[in-house]
C-alpha cells in the first residue's frame, strides 16, 4: 500500500484539507502547523460546532451543577488568526473524487494536494426508535444536552448496552440517585473488550451502585403517543422508562466514501491504513475512530480503536505525514483508555486480543487484569490503580515477559494491602 | 524552565507519566506528582510533548 499511496519525495503539498472538525481533525491542523509547514489548511466539519471535547459529554456535563455551555477546544480566533485555517462547519462531507483529489460537500467542491479523512464514526441506533422521544444516542453535544435535561427532571433511565458510554451513563444516573437498568444482550459485560472474567468483575461494580443490570436479553422499545414508556425484555417483562440511552457501539462515519474507490473493511466499513496512515488513495491519509491501523508491537494485528489517546495521537501523526517532505514515519504507540464508573477508574493499557487473562487482586476495585500473548505482557486493566497502570504500559512496550509482570503485578498488590 | 501541574485541574490520567516518567508520576492518590519541577533545558521538547498530552489541560511549562 505504500507505494501507491505516498507521494515522492519532495513533492510540495500547498493546500492541507482535514474532513473532520472533532479530536482527532483538530490535532491533524496543530500537527500540520507544528511542523513548521506554512501551506493553506482547510477544516471541515459535519457538526456546526468548533472542534470540542466528546470524554465530558457522558461524564461530568451530565452532573447537577455542570454547565450546559459547550466549550471548543479552540476558539474561532485561535484557528484563523493563531492556525491559518480555513474552517467549513456544519458541512458534512458526501463524497470523494480520488484522481481529481476533491472533496464534495452539499454546496461546495474542496480540492486538496494532500487529505486527512477523521470523520469519526456515528453512534448506531436501535432498528425503529426513530419515531420515538426520549431515546437518545450520546455521541454528540446535543445528545448530551438532550440526556442532561431529561435527567434533570428526573427521569428514570434505561440504558441498552453494557458497554463503556453506557456504565457512564448509569454512573450518571445513580450519581444523582436516579434509577437505571442496563440491558446488555451479552450474558457478561464487555466479554469482548476486557474478557469474561473483567467483565464479571465489571458486572459488580454496576451491582455494588445499585444499578439494576439484565444481562443475556436484548430489549424492544414501547412507546405511546410519540414518547418512549419503556423497553420489554426477552422474558416479556416490561421495564418502564422515561428515558432510554442507546449505547450499542458506532458504525465508521464512511458512508460519504463508498464510491472513492478507497479500501473500506469488509465488516465495518472503517479505513483500512498502513502503519503510517496511508489510506489506498494517494495523498489521502486517516485517523482516529475510523482507521484500521496495523500495530507492529502486537503482531501487526490490525486495530480500530476508539480511544481519546489515539484520535490525538493518529491526528497529529497523519497530518505531520500528510505535508512531510522526508519518510513518513509509522504509529508507535500502547493503546490506552480510561472510563470512569461510579467513583471508580478503569485504565486499560495494550490489547485485550490475548491468549490468558489473568486476575491479580480483589475482584473488584483494586484489581490488576493482566493480558498475555505468548509469553508477553500484551495488556493490562486496573480498577483504582491509577499509580500503577502507567508502569504495566512500559512494560508493554519493553515487551516485559508475563513472569515478569505477573510477579510485578502480585508485588503491586501486595504492597497495597 | 519549570513545570506547573494544576492539580485542581489533574485528573490522574497519566498521559503524563506515560510520555516522560522521570518527570510525572501519577500518584496513589489520583493526582500527578512532578518529580522534578526544574527540569534542564534539554528536556524541553520531550515536556512540551506531556504537557500537550493533557488530556485536560492542567499542565504547563514557564520560561
Amino acid at each position: 500500500m505504500n507505494a501507491a499511496s505516498t507521494r515522492p519525495l519532495g513533492q510540495d503539498i500547498d493546500h492541507l484539507v482535514v474532513v473532520g472538525a472533532s479530536l482527532a481533525g483538530l490535532r491533524a491542523i496543530e500537527s500540520a502547523r507544528a511542523s513548521g509547514w506554512s501551506g493553506r489548511i482547510t477544516l471541515v466539519g459535519a457538526e456546526p460546532h468548533l472542534p470540542y471535547d466528546r470524554p465530558p459529554l457522558s461524564k461530568g456535563f451530565l452532573s447537577k451543577d455542570s454547565s450546559l455551555a459547550l466549550s471548543p477546544f479552540r476558539h474561532d480566533h485561535e484557528l484563523s488568526s493563531d492556525l491559518r485555517v480555513t474552517t467549513i462547519l456544519g458541512s458534512p462531507a458526501t463524497g470523494l473524487d480520488a484522481a481529481g483529489q476533491r472533496v464534495f460537500l452539499d454546496d461546495a467542491v474542496v480540492p486538496y494536494d494532500a487529505l486527512v479523512i477523521a470523520t469519526g464514526a456515528q453512534a448506531r441506533k436501535l432498528p425503529n426508535s426513530a419515531h420515538l422521544s426520549g431515546v437518545h444516542t450520546l455521541r454528540s453535544y446535543e445528545d448530551a444536552l438532550a440526556v442532561r435535561k431529561a435527567m434533570d427532571a428526573g427521569a428514570a433511565t434505561v440504558v441498552i448496552g453494557a458497554g463503556f458510554i453506557g456504565s457512564e451513563i448509569a454512573s450518571a444516573a445513580r450519581k444523582r440517585g436516579l434509577p437505571v437498568t442496563i440491558v446488555e444482550q451479552l450474558d457478561v459485560p464487555l466479554t469482548r473488550s476486557l474478557g469474561p472474567a473483567p467483565g464479571e468483575v465489571c458486572a459488580g461494580l454496576h451491582r455494588a451502585a445499585g444499578t439494576d443490570l439484565r444481562l443475556g436479553t436484548g430489549a424492544r422499545l414501547l412507546g405511546r403517543e410519540g414518547r418512549v414508556t419503556g423497553v420489554e425484555l426477552d422474558t416479556g417483562e416490561i421495564v418502564p422508562a422515561d428515558l432510554v440511552v442507546v449505547g450499542i457501539g458506532v458504525q465508521p462515519a464512511t458512508g460519504w466514501l463508498e464510491d472513492s474507490g478507497i479500501r473500506l473493511h469488509e465488516r465495518d466499513r472503517g479505513i483500512i491504513c498502513d502503519n503510517t496512515l496511508a489510506t489506498s488513495l494517494p495523498n489521502v491519509w486517516a485517523a482516529g475512530d475510523l482507521a484500521h491501523v496495523p500495530l507492529g508491537l502486537f503482531d501487526d494485528d490490525l486495530m480500530r480503536l476508539e480511544h481519546w489517546t489515539n484520535a490525538a495521537e493518529q491526528g497529529a501523526l497523519a497530518a505531520r505525514n500528510a505535508v512531510a517532505t522526508s519518510e513518513a514515519q509509522p504509529l508507535e504507540t500502547i493503546p490506552y483508555f480510561w472510563s470512569d464508573w461510579y467513583d471508580h477508574r478503569l485504565q486499560f493499557v495494550g490489547t485485550p486480543r490475548a491468549d490468558e487473562v489473568l486476575i491479580v487482586g480483589p475482584q473488584g476495585p483494586g484489581m490488576l487484569a493482566l493480558y498475555r500473548r505468548d509469553e508477553r505482557l500484551v495488556g493490562t486493566l486496573s480498577i483504582d490503580r491509577p499509580r500503577d497502570i502507567m508502569k504495566f504500559r512500559r512494560r508493554i512496550a519493553a515487551r516485559c515477559s508475563w513472569d515478569e509482570a505477573v510477579a510485578a503485578a502480585a508485588d503491586r498488590v501486595a504492597a497495597a494491602a | 524552565m519549570r513545570i506547573v501541574a494544576d492539580r485542581g485541574r489533574c485528573e490522574g490520567l497519566g498521559m503524563c507519566e506515560a510520555m516522560a516518567h522521570e518527570f510525572f508520576e501519577v500518584g496513589d492518590d489520583g493526582y500527578v506528582e512532578v518529580l522534578d519541577e526544574n527540569p534542564g533545558e534539554e528536556h524541553r521538547t520531550e515536556l512540551a510533548a506531556a504537557v500537550d498530552a493533557c488530556p485536560v489541560l492542567a499542565l504547563s511549562l514557564k520560561g
